[in-house]
C-alpha cells in the first residue's frame, strides 16, 4: 500500500508519448491538470472537467479515457499518449491528414481528444463503419463542425488502414 | 453537392484549399488562451456566486478564507464599488451593474465574490470558507409574468422590469389590416439557449501601477465597442487597457463577448494584490452565468389577401434580456429590425418592442443574435398561412419573395437588401434538393401509419452589421442628442519585410473559422504569390494593431468585411509595387501582372522580376526610390460601406451590408414509441454571395446548421419558478453529438453583393437562424398541431399527442 | 471544478482495502474507474477524507464462468465485459445493455462493480443485475456476505453496503436456455442517462420486466404469460404504478409513455429470443 497525504506533493512518473516523465502531484490534481499544468503537455484540453464533452482524452495504457476524471496519481507507472505523440518526426498521422484534407476540425479545441478516441478506434477495432464511428464520437461535444466531417475524416482513414493491412484472421 | 458548380475567380479565390491553422491545431501546438505562459508571480481566481435568483446582500465574512495558507486577496463588491463603475450599455437606465454584485443578486450565478489564491485548487477550497447572508426576495423568471405589476422589481431604480417599449410604424399597416381578406396569427416562445464553446473563458489581467493602466489577456471575440465599455468601467483611457487575444480560441458563436465583465473583474483584482491574476472558467460557471442567447415572446399577425400574398405584418416582441441589460443590449432585438419583413415584399409594418428583465442570466451574443428568434415568428406564421389559404408553402412564400428584379431593394423599415435571386434559389432547391420525393415519401410513411411531416424555411441572413442598428431603440429626439451612429469601419494592414514576404493584421478576431487561411487565399491572389507564404498575425493585441469600434468576430462579418478590406489593401499595395516595378521592367504599370511569386509584362512574361525583390526595396533602398513614390513598406486600408446610414427620422434603419439567403426544408419522422424526431432529409439552399473558400463556408454552414439542431430539438436554459437554475452540467443542458446531427444536403446559389470588395456576404449564422424553425415546421406538419415550442424533447413532443392515454384501470398486473 | 483535498491511498491487496474503510469510519470512499466519483468530486459533491484507489488491485480482474453464474471482480471495466468473448452466450442481456452504459471514453475506465456501487436509479448495469436477481459478494473485515441485487440496492445512490464493505464481486445468472432477453432504453442522446430503460426475461411460463429510470431503484414485475391485450393492459398498469416521476429532464406523462410502449417492444423482443 502507499499512502499518500492531502495536501503534500508525490512523486508521478509515467510514460508520456514513449518518453519517462516525473514530477510531483497532489493527490487530488487532476492528470488533466498535470499534464496541462505541470507537464506544459497543453495539447489535451478541457472543457466541462465532468466527463463529457471529451476534450480532455487521453490513452491510458492505450486506451481511450478522460484525463479530466483520472487523478494524476493514478497515472504513475502507466503509458499515457496524448495528442503530441502522433505525429511522427514532424509527419502528421494518417488520421491527422484525413482530418485536414476534410476540414474536420475549425478552432481545434475539440479535436485533440476526438484524434485520441478515434486512434483507439483505429488500433483497436476491424470492423469500422458509419454507426460506430458516430457511437464512438458521442463521447465528444464539437460546436464548431457538426461532426459530418469528422466522420467522412475517420471512415476515410479506416478504408485506407483496411486496404493495405491484410485482414486479422487472413 | 452544389447546384452552381463553383466559381473559380482566381488561382486561389473560390478554391477549397486546405487550412493554414490546421497543422498546429492537429499536433497539440494550437495556443489557447490556458496554454499560454504566465509571469510566474500570477495568482488564480475562483468565483463565488449567487445561490439565489434574487437577494439583497448582507454581511460577507471573508476572514475565514484570507486566513488560508495560500490565499491572498478576497475581491467583493465593496471593491467593485470602490475602484470601478457600473457597464454602460445600449440603453440609458438607472441599472448599476457592477463586475461583482453590490447591494443585491438577481440572478443564480452572480459573481458575489472572488478568491484570488496561488492556485486554482486553493482558490476553491476558500470559496467554502466565505460566509454571506443572504436576504432572499421573491423571484421573477418568466417575461411574461416580469412586466406585470405584481412582479418583482430588479431594479429599483429603474421601477419597472420593463426597460423600453417603442412602436415603429412603416407604411400603412392599419390600412392594410382593414382590407385584408385574411388575418392570421400567431404566438411563439423562444426560449433561452447558448452556443457554449467547448473553450470557456479566460482571463489574464496585469496591472501596472507605474501607468495606472491594464495589460489583458482574454479570449474575447469583439465587438469593440465594449472596449470603451470596459475602459471606463475601469475608469481608464482607452490606450490604458491593452487587450490581447491568444493566438488560438475554442469557438466562440458570439458568446465570448461576455467575457467582458470578467476582464474588468480581472483588472480590479489584479489592481488589488498588484500582481497578475488568472482566471479559467469552468463548465459550470459558464452553463450557470456566462451567457445565453434572449428569450423572446412573439406575436404575429399577418394581412392576407384571397391570392396568399401578404400585405402587413403586426409584430408584438417582448425581450427576456436576463438580470442586467449587458452591452450591446438590447441589440438582439435590433439588429434584424430592417428586414422585419423577412424575405418578402409586403410594404406595411406595425411593430412594438419591449424589452425585459428577469431573474436569469443576462442575454448576449449568440450565433443567429435575434434572427433566430424572429424567424421563428415569421416563418411559423408563413406555414400558418399556407395551412389556412390551403396553399403549398413554397408557392405561398414564392409568391411573396422580393423579386430578382427589385434588388437593391429597400425593405419598409430600412433595410437595403443588396442582391439575391429568391426564386430561383427556392426553384433549384426545389430541383437539386429533391422537394418531391420528400413528398413522396411522407405520403408513404402516412399510408403505413408512419408521422410524417415537411417543413421549410426562407431566411434573410444579415452580415457586418451597421454599428448604429442599436440606436434605433431610442427615438429621433433622443438619437439627435446622441449623435449619429453608423457605419462599420474594417482596418486591414498588409507589411513587406526586407526579404519581400507578407504579413498580415487584421480586425476580426478568429475563434475557429478559417479567417487566417481566407485571408492569405486572398493576399497570395492579388499579389501573386502563395497562400502559405503570407503570414497574417493569429493574436489580436489592441495595442498594436488598428481597430476601431467594429473590430471583433461577430455579425458575419468575416466575409464582406475583412475578407474584403483586405482585398482593398493588398490591392492598393499591389499597385504602388507596380509603380516601383515598371521602372524596374520598363512596363507600363497597365500592362504587369503579379503570378507565380514574379511581376512580369503580359505582352513578355520572360521580361520578370521576382515579387520579393521588388516587395523587399524600399527596406534596402529608400533613398533612390524613382521621383514622386514613397517608400512601399505598408499599406493600411479602412473601409466602411456607405449604405450604413444611421437611422432616418421616420426610424429606417439598414442594419447590415450585406443580405444572403437561405432556403431550407425536410422531412422528420416522429418515432411513435420514443417520441424521438429523426431528421430524414435535410436540405440546405444557401446564398452568401462569391465564396472564397467554399470548404470553409461549408464549415460555417455545418456548424450553424448543428446549432440549429440543438435549438430545435435538445437545448435550452431551465430555471424552476424559483429561479433556480436547471440546466447546470452538460448532462442537464444537452448538446447534440455526432448520433443526434445527421448530415445536411448543403446547395448553393451565387448572388454577389455590389456592395462588398469581393462581392462576399457572410454566412455564419443563417442555419442558426433557419434550422430551428423548419424542424419545427416540419414537426408541426407531422402531428397536425398548431403551437410547438422549442426545444422539441420527446417528452414535449409526447405532450403534443397525449391526448390518447389510457387510463389506469386496476386489475391487470399482478 | 477542482476537487477538495483528500488523503490517496494505493492499495495491493484486498485487506488493506477493508483495513483503510473501516478505519477511515465512513469518510473514505472506494475509487475503482471514477468515473462517477471523480465528476462528483469535481464538484465538491463529496468530500471524503480518504479516497482508496482499488483500480489496479491484483487478482480482481477476472470474469470467471461458474455454476449458473457469471463471477466479474471489481477492477473488471465496463469496456472489459464488452470485449468478452463469452458474452453473448452467457450474458446476453449484458451483451444489449452494456452499449448504452455511457461512451466508450468512460466505459474504458469505469468498472462494472463501480456502477452497480454507485446505484444510479437510472443506470443500465444495476437494472440488469436487478432483472437477472444478480448477487454482489461483499467484503469488509467482518468477512464476505453475499446480498441479492434487490438488497443490495436500496435507493438513489444508496446501496446496503457497510461504510467498511466494498463490493468485491458481482454474479449475474448466466443465460438459461429458454428464456429470451431483451433490452431497450430511451435517452435523449446517445450515452445519456435513461429516462427509461427496460430489460426483460421472457419464457414460456411469464416475462419478467425490469424498470429503470422512473424510480429510485429499478423496478421489477413478473406476469404469468398472457395474452396480447392483457399485455398492453398489464403494461398500462405498471406504467401507472411507476412512471409518476416529473423532473427536469421528462414529465411523468411520457415516463409512462414510454413503460407501455417501450415495454412492449422490449418484450416482444424478448419473446423473439425464447429458444
Ligand atoms: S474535460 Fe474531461 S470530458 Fe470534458
Ligand atoms: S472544432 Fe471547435 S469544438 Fe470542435
Amino acid at each position: 500500500m502507499r499512502r499518500l497525504n492531502a495536501g503534500q506533493r508525490h512523486l508521478v512518473q509515467f510514460d508520456l508519448n514513449g518518453k519517462l516523465v516525473s514530477e510531483e502531484s497532489e493527490p487530488r490534481l487532476l492528470l488533466s491538470d498535470f499534464l496541462r499544468g505541470v507537464l506544459g503537455s497543453t495539447g489535451s484540453h478541457v472543457g466541462c472537467e465532468h466527463g463529457v464533452c471529451g476534450a480532455c482524452t487521453v490513452r491510458l495504457n492505450g486506451r481511450a479515457v478522460r484525463s479530466c476524471l483520472t487523478l494524476a496519481v493514478q497515472a504513475n507507472g502507466e503509458r499515457v499518449e496524448t495528442v503530441e505523440g502522433l505525429a511522427r518526426d514532424g509527419v502528421l498521422s494518417p488520421l491527422q491528414q484525413a482530418f485536414r484534407r476534410h476540414h474536420a476540425l475549425q478552432c481545434g479545441f475539440c479535436t485533440p481528444g476526438i484524434l485520441m478516441s478515434l486512434a483507439e478506434l483505429l488500433d483497436a477495432d476491424t470492423d469500422v463503419n458509419e454507426k460506430s464511428v458516430r457511437e464512438l464520437l458521442s463521447g465528444h461535444l464539437c460546436r464548431c463542425t457538426g461532426y459530418g466531417n469528422i466522420v467522412r475524416a475517420a471512415l476515410d482513414v479506416f478504408a485506407e488502414v483496411s486496404a493495405t493491412e491484410p485482414a486479422p484472421d487472413a | 453537392m452544389a447546384s452552381e458548380s463553383v466559381t473559380l475567380w482566381g488561382r486561389f479565390l473560390g478554391r477549397s484549399i486546405e487550412r493554414v491553422e490546421d497543422a498546429a491545431l492537429l499536433t497539440g501546438r494550437g495556443r489557447f488562451g490556458d496554454d499560454l505562459p504566465v509571469r510566474a508571480d500570477t495568482l488564480h481566481a475562483a468565483f463565488l456566486r449567487s445561490p439565489h435568483a434574487h437577494a439583497d446582500l448582507g454581511v460577507i465574512d471573508v476572514s475565514d478564507a484570507l486566513a488560508m495558507k495560500g490565499v491572498e486577496a478576497v475581491v467583493t463588491g465593496e471593491d467593485a464599488k470602490a475602484h470601478t463603475k457600473p457597464f454602460v450599455a445600449g440603453l440609458k437606465q438607472p441599472i448599476k451593474h457592477y463586475c461583482v454584485a453590490v447591494e443585491r443578486v438577481r440572478y443564480v450565478g452572480e459573481p458575489v465574490a472572488i478568491v484570488v489564491a496561488k492556485d486554482r485548487y486553493i482558490a476553491e477550497d476558500a470559496l467554502e470558507k466565505i460566509h454571506v447572508t443572504y436576504q432572499p426576495l421573491s423571484a421573477v423568471v418568466d417575461v411574461e409574468k416580469s412586466i406585470t405589476s405584481a412582479a418583482p422589481v430588479l431594479h429599483e431604480a429603474v421601477g419597472s422590469n420593463l426597460l423600453s417599449d417603442r412602436t415603429f410604424i412603416y407604411g400603412a399597416p392599419d390600412e392594410a389590416f382593414l382590407d385584408s381578406d385574411h388575418r392570421v396569427n400567431i404566438t411563439v416562445r423562444y426560449p433561452r439557449n447558448s452556443c457554449t464553446p467547448i473553450e470557456c473563458f479566460v482571463v489574464v489581467a496585469e496591472y501596472d501601477p507605474a501607468k495606472g493602466g491594464y495589460d489583458v489577456l482574454a479570449n474575447f471575440q469583439g465587438p469593440f465597442t465594449l472596449h470603451s465599455v470596459m475602459a471606463l468601467a475601469l475608469g481608464v483611457p482607452a490606450n490604458r487597457l491593452r487587450l490581447r487575444t491568444p493566438p488560438d480560441s475554442g469557438g466562440s458563436f458570439g458568446v465570448k463577448q461576455a467575457v467582458f465583465p470578467y476582464v474588468v473583474a480581472m483588472a480590479l483584482a489584479s489592481r488589488l494584490v498588484c500582481r497578475p491574476v488568472k482566471w479559467v472558467e469552468d463548465r459550470l460557471e459558464h452553463l450557470l452565468a456566462a451567457n445565453a442567447a434572449t428569450g423572446r415572446v412573439t406575436r404575429i399577425e399577418a394581412a392576407v389577401n384571397n391570392e396568399g400574398e401578404i400585405i402587413a405584418f403586426d409584430i408584438d416582441q417582448l425581450e427576456d434580456c436576463g438580470a442586467y441589460l449587458r452591452a450591446p443590449e438590447p441589440a438582439s432585438l435590433y439588429r434584424m429590425h430592417g428586414n422585419l419583413s423577412g424575405a418578402y415584399k409586403l410594404r406595411h409594418i406595425r411593430v412594438r418592442n419591449r424589452v425585459a428583465l428577469t431573474n436569469t442570466v443576462p442575454s448576449g451574443l449568440n450565433r443567429g443574435f435575434g434572427g433566430p428568434q424572429l424567424y421563428y415568428a415569421i416563418e411559423r406564421l408563413m406555414d400558418r398561412i399556407a395551412v389556412r389559404l390551403r396553399m403549398d408553402p413554397i408557392e405561398l412564400r414564392k409568391r411573396n419573395f422580393v423579386l430578382a428584379e427589385q434588388f437593391p431593394y429597400r425593405c419598409p423599415a430600412g433595410a437595403l437588401l443588396d442582391s439575391g435571386d429568391y426564386q430561383r434559389s427556392v426553384d433549384l432547391a426545389v430541383t437539386d434538393g429533391k422537394w418531391q420525393e420528400l413528398l413522396r415519401r411522407r405520403n408513404q410513411a402516412r399510408a403505413e401509419g408512419r408521422l410524417y411531416g415537411i417543413g421549410c424555411a426562407a431566411v434573410v441572413e444579415s452580415s457586418m452589421s451597421n454599428m448604429g442598428y442599436i440606436t434605433t431603440v431610442l427615438d429621433a429626439e433622443e438619437r439627435a442628442r446622441v449623435g449619429p451612429k453608423n457605419g462599420a469601419l474594417t482596418i486591414v494592414t498588409v507589411t513587406l519585410d526586407p526579404l519581400g514576404s507578407v504579413s498580415v493584421v487584421i480586425d476580426s478576431l478568429p475563434q475557429g473559422q478559417g479567417h487566417q487561411t481566407a485571408i492569405a487565399q486572398v493576399i497570395a491572389e492579388v499579389l501573386g504569390i502563395l497562400p502559405e507564404e503570407v503570414a497574417i498575425e493569429s493574436g489580436f493585441d489592441s495595442g498594436v494593431a488598428g481597430w476601431s469600434i467594429a473590430a471583433g468576430n461577430y455579425s458575419s462579418r468575416f466575409a464582406p468585411a475583412v475578407a474584403g478590406t483586405a482585398y482593398l489593401a493588398a490591392s492598393r499595395l499591389r499597385d504602388r509595387l507596380s509603380r516601383l516595378a515598371c521602372q524596374h521592367l520598363n512596363v507600363a504599370t497597365e500592362k504587369l501582372e503579379f503570378a507565380d511569386g514574379k511581376i512580369f509584362s503580359s505582352d513578355n512574361p520572360a521580361n520578370s522580376v521576382p515579387f520579393r525583390r521588388i516587395a523587399g526595396s524600399s527596406h534596402w533602398s529608400p533613398g533612390t526610390l524613382p521621383e514622386g513614390l514613397e517608400p512601399v513598406v505598408r499599406e493600411t486600408a479602412t473601409w466602411t460601406p456607405p449604405q450604413l446610414e444611421a437611422p432616418d427620422a421616420s426610424d429606417r434603419i439598414n442594419g447590415a451590408t450585406a443580405y444572403g439567403f437561405i432556403f431550407d426544408f425536410c422531412g422528420v419522422e416522429v418515432d411513435r414509441v420514443t417520441h424521438h424526431i429523426r431528421i430524414d432529409h435535410y436540405v440546405t439552399m444557401h446564398d452568401a454571395g462569391r465564396r472564397i473558400n467554399p470548404a470553409l463556408l461549408d464549415g460555417q454552414i455545418r456548424g450553424a446548421f448543428a446549432h440549429g439542431i440543438g435549438a430545435a430539438l435538445f437545448e435550452r436554459f431551465r430555471y424552476d419558478d424559483d429561479g433556480q437554475f436547471l440546466s447546470g452540467t452538460f448532462a442537464d443542458y444537452l448538446v447534440p453529438t455526432a448520433c443526434e446531427v445527421p448530415d445536411p444536403i448543403i446547395l448553393h446559389t451565387e448572388s454577389p453583393s455590389p456592395f462588398t470588395p469581393l462581392g462576399t456576404k457572410g454566412a455564419g449564422e443563417g442555419q442558426s437562424m433557419s434550422t430551428p424553425v423548419c424542424i419545427a415546421n416540419a414537426v408541426a406538419d407531422a402531428l397536425g398541431v398548431d403551437d410547438i415550442e422549442l426545444p422539441l424533447t420527446p417528452d414535449r413532443v409526447a405532450a403534443l399527442m397525449s391526448d390518447d392515454e389510457p387510463s389506469f384501470r386496476s386489475a391487470g398486473a399482478k | 471544478m477542482k476537487p477538495p483535498v483528500f488523503d490517496y491511498a494505493f492499495v495491493e491487496h484486498l485487506d488493506e482495502v477493508v483495513e483503510l474503510l473501516a478505519a477511515d469510519g465512513g469518510e473514505a470512499r472506494l475509487l475503482a474507474g471514477g468515473q462517477s466519483l471523480i465528476a462528483m468530486l469535481n464538484m465538491r459533491l463529496i468530500q471524503p477524507t480518504l479516497v482508496v484507489d482499488i483500480s489496479r488491485l491484483p487478482d480482481h480482474d477476472f470474469i470467471t464462468l461458474k455454476e449458473g453464474v457469471v463471477e466479474i471482480g471489481c477492477t473488471v471495466t465496463q469496456s472489459d465485459l464488452q470485449l468478452w468473448p463469452g458474452l453473448a452466450e452467457s450474458l446476453p442481456l449484458l451483451k444489449r445493455a452494456l452499449p448504452w452504459v455511457g461512451h466508450r471514453q468512460t466505459r474504458n475506465k469505469g468498472t462494472v462493480c463501480g456502477s452497480i456501487a454507485h446505484a444510479d436509479p437510472s443506470a443500465e448495469l444495476p437494472l440488469c443485475l436487478a432483472a437477472l436477481n444478480g448477487e454482489a459478494v461483499l467484503y469488509s473485515s467482518r468477512g464476505e456476505r453475499v446480498l441479492a441485487a434487490h438488497e443490495l440496492q436500496v435507493g438513489t445512490l444508496e446501496t446496503a453496503c457497510e461504510p467498511d464493505e466494498m463490493i468485491r464481486a458481482l454474479r449475474f445468472p448466466r443465460a438459461v436456455p429458454g428464456v429470451g432477453y431483451g433490452f431497450g432504453e430511451v435517452a435523449y442522446r446517445h450515452g445519456d442517462f435513461a429516462i427509461v430503460a427496460i430489460a426483460v426475461l421472457a419464457s414460456t411460463e411469464g416475462v419478467r420486466i425490469a424498470v429503470g429510470g422512473v424510480s429510485e431503484k429499478p423496478e421489477i414485475c413478473e406476469w404469468p404469460l398472457m395474452e396480447d391485450r392483457f399485455l398492453n393492459d398489464a403494461l398500462n398498469d405498471l406504467a401507472w404504478k411507476l412512471g409518476t416521476t416529473e423532473d427536469q429532464h421528462a414529465t411523468a406523462y411520457y415516463r409512462r409513455s414510454l413503460i407501455r410502449k417501450l415495454g412492449r417492444r422490449v418484450v416482444g423482443e424478448a419473446l423473439a429470443c425464447v429458444g
